[in-house]
């Protein structure tokens, strides 16, 4: 295992995919003689050259729409967002064209395209620099969502979404690029699409989550072990598609669930997560599953604010707390 | 049926040239008016269809613009690509898309070109690179572009010519297009097909400039070109998808144009918007089929008895077409959960309406 920056884990996903399929090209703001806004493209211009590490003007639904062109014509492209934030410029072009192409074509054009850059909140960025993205592309179908939280998802990850012939909303976290851990060193690298990976065992309660909610999760984790409970901290890795035999094998050896999720719940991944489980585990419960959210406003941006609007393992520890009844 | 029947205006110009002006052959020209009398027949079955309840939600017929069609895409080669917006039946016919399958996608049936899914706005046929049928105005002019940029990134030597009509040039996504177009050379041609009305709305109440200055920001060459004279189309869209194949850069072309019926099917020919006399003299003077028809005969190259012949044949494969239509099944209920993927991950669920035993059966 090498230890690495999930930074240098998505750099390296992208010069193996590169390296294997020459179909594959990076196109979006500052990739190539910046070296990405977040660093993540870092001297993929020098090997690749600028046919294939593309800098593009401020256009995100230009070019976002070029690459779903570039797809249909046989391409696999990988756009990069500066962040998910931008993409609403270009959201048109990923629901309209992209994820409806195969189906109004009756299976004419596959769409093989990588959307990626981070979502979600950094630190003081204020309202329209925080929001978590992941519904907007998980609520239509003909798009997959995949969300890495740590160095290893994001390298397996990537490569399987860049080998997908759908298109996939690969979101990433400003404040995950410097996070470090361990990444297995094979050569080819690959974690299918649609495995949750269980990142902490314990029976008490069953602690769901995606993306770089997983580390207040685990946070939230280690408190309660202090006070003798045992959680589960299921990261579901993909959100579309979905892994719905390892969510109900948690809560069925738990029986008490909660879905922490980093933006609103009004719609919200976790809400529908909370339905699937009442509907197909109803009998297994022993308690209301509670969601922990963002809170339901737009991002503030002085400091106290902002820590009281994210959602934090205390928030976690509280619901687990009420699922538990104590 | 004005366009075999009666003679439009003489105009000044000595129309036996014609041909010889634009290098066309008199056979060439004669497979233009078939094409043409095909577009407007198979657009009246159309039209006829949706009068009774064959074929549903918007239709947008062409009729009017027919030589755009013909003019353009018939001087392209077989694998250079083809995108449109939602007016797009005559065009998908122009570049090979077999009529039947067309009027099956307009009926919602099996044998449709995208297996009824699509409709009338998304006629698809990937084998003659007929790229769709999209319906967000505009929203082609990126993909268009898109298609370009894989041309040159593999190095071929085709073009992506893209339809829009004149109100998709205030959408953001075509400044942002032709910009990267002309930024990376693409070989792309962006025709605005300049009816002069976006639904209900004049061009002139939208734009403070003209057509032709809509691409000039961008360094793209811009042409102003008589979209009712097929013969002038052709010629200008064969000399100039040459150039564009051999690297001359992205192109806007304005190509004027008007359209004889309402916008939809759900809308009068005339109208608020419009006078009928408005409509009626573009019928009398702008009518392209009548253009090329008085053209043909002056130089000798058409005969009453030959258009006649040829409007036959146009009616038959449209009723063909409309038969084919009606005898093709609707697609069956298994066709619903089919293609949204192009690939069903084997971990996971990608469907939330059902459980895991019935998503196996997609
Ligand atoms: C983004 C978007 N806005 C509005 C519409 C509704 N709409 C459909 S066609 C149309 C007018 C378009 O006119 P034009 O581009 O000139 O094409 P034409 O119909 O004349 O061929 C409008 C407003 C739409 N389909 N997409
Ligand atoms: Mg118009």
């Amino acid at each position: 295992m090498a230890v690495m920056t999930y930074r240098e884990a998505l750099n390296e996903a992208l010069r193996e995919e590169m390296e294997r399929d020459p179909d594959v090209f990076l196109m979006g703001e500052e990739v190539a003689e910046y070296d990405g806004a977040y660093k993540v493209s870092k001297g993929l211009l020098e090997e690749f050259g600028e046919q294939r590490i593309v800098d593009s003007p401020i256009s995100e639904l230009g070019f976002t729409g070029l690459g779903v062109g570039a797809a249909m014509a046989g391409l696999r492209p990988v756009i990069e967002f500066m962040t998910f934030n931008f993409a609403f410029l270009a959201i048109d072009q990923v629901i309209n064209s992209a994820a409806k192409m195969y189906y109004m074509s009756e299976g004419q054009f596959p769409m093989p395209i990588v959307f990626r850059g981070p979502t979600g909140a950094a630190l003081q960025l204020s309202a329209q620099h925080s929001q978590a993205c992941e519904t907007y592309y998980s609520h239509a179908p003909g798009c997959k969502v995949v969300t890495p939280g740590t160095p290893a998802d994001a390298k397996g990850l990537l490569k399987a979404a860049i080998r997908d012939n759908d298109p996939v909303a690969f979101m990433e976290g400003e404040s995950l690029y410097n996070f470090k851990g361990e990444v297995p060193d094979d050569d080819d690298f690959v974690i299918p699409l649609g495995v949750a990976d269980l990142k902490h065992e314990g029976g008490d309660v069953s602690l769901i989550t995606h993306g770089k909610m997983i580390h207040v999760a685990l946070q939230a984790a280690q408190k309660l072990e202090k006070d003798g409970i045992h959680a589960d901290v299921l990261d579901l890795r993909t959100i579309r598609p979905l892994d719905m035999d390892a969510i109900l094998e948690s809560v069925k050896k738990t029986n008490r669930a909660v879905y922490l999720e980093e933006g609103w719940p009004y719609a919200g991944t976790g809400a529908q997560i909370v339905s699937m489980i009442q509907e197909e585990a109803f009998d297994d419960l022993d308690a209301p599953i509670i969601r922990v959210t963002q809170a339901d406003v737009p991002m503030p941006y002085a400091k106290n604010l902002e820590m009281l609007a994210k959602p934090s393992a205390n928030h976690v520890i509280e619901a687990v707390n009420k699922v538990l009844y104590r | 049926m004005p366009e075999t029947k009666t003679k439009a205006k003489k105009s000044s110009r000595k129309k036996s040239d014609a041909l010889a002006e634009h290098g066309i052959s008199d056979e060439l020209a004669l497979e233009l008016m078939r094409d043409m009398l095909l577009y407007r027949r198979f657009e009246e079955k159309a039209e006829e269809g949706y009068a009774i309840g064959k074929i549903g939600g918007f239709c947008h017929l062409h009729i009017g613009q027919e030589a755009g069609a013909a003019g353009s895409i018939k001087p392209l080669r077989d694998d250079d690509y083809v995108m449109s917006a939602y007016r797009e039946h005559t065009q998908a016919l122009a570049k090979g898309v077999h009529p039947n399958a067309v009027m099956a996608e307009l009926y919602g049936r099996k044998d449709g070109s995208s297996g009824g899914k699509g409709g009338s706005m998304h006629i698809f046929d990937a084998d003659c690179r007929f790229m769709g049928g999209h319906g967000i105005v505009g929203g082609q002019v990126p993909l268009a572009t898109g298609i370009a940029w894989k041309i040159k990134y593999r190095g071929e030597e085709t073009v992506s010519l893209v339809f829009m009509g004149d109100a998709a040039v205030n959408q953001g996504g075509f400044h942002e297009a032709l910009n990267m177009a002309a930024v990376w050379n693409l070989p792309a041609i962006y025709v605005v097909e300049n009816n002069e009305y976006g639904m209900g709305t004049a061009f002139s109440r939208v734009s403070r400039t003209d057509m032709s200055t809509k691409a000039v920001p961008y360094g793209i060459p811009s042409h102003t070109v008589d979209g009712q004279d097929v013969l002038a189309c052709y010629a200008f869209f064969r000399d100039l998808a040459d150039k564009v194949r051999h690297g001359a850069g992205p192109q806007f072309v304005d190509l004027q144009t008007y359209r004889f019926r309402g916008h939809s099917m759900s809308d009068p020919v005339s109208g608020t918007y419009r006078s009928v006399e408005e409509v009626l003299q573009a019928k009398e003077e702008r009518d392209p089929i009548a253009l090329l028809r008085d053209t043909l005969m002056e130089a000798g190259v058409l005969d009453q008895e030959t258009l006649e012949e040829m409007d036959a044949e146009a009616r038959q494969v449209s009723l063909d077409a409309a038969d084919f239509a009606e005898a093709s099944p609707p697609p069956g209920p298994e066709a619903l959960y089919a293609n949204v993927w192009a690939e069903i991950n084997p971990n996971g669920r990608l469907f939330f309406d059902r459980r895991p035993e019935s998503e196996e059966a997609s």
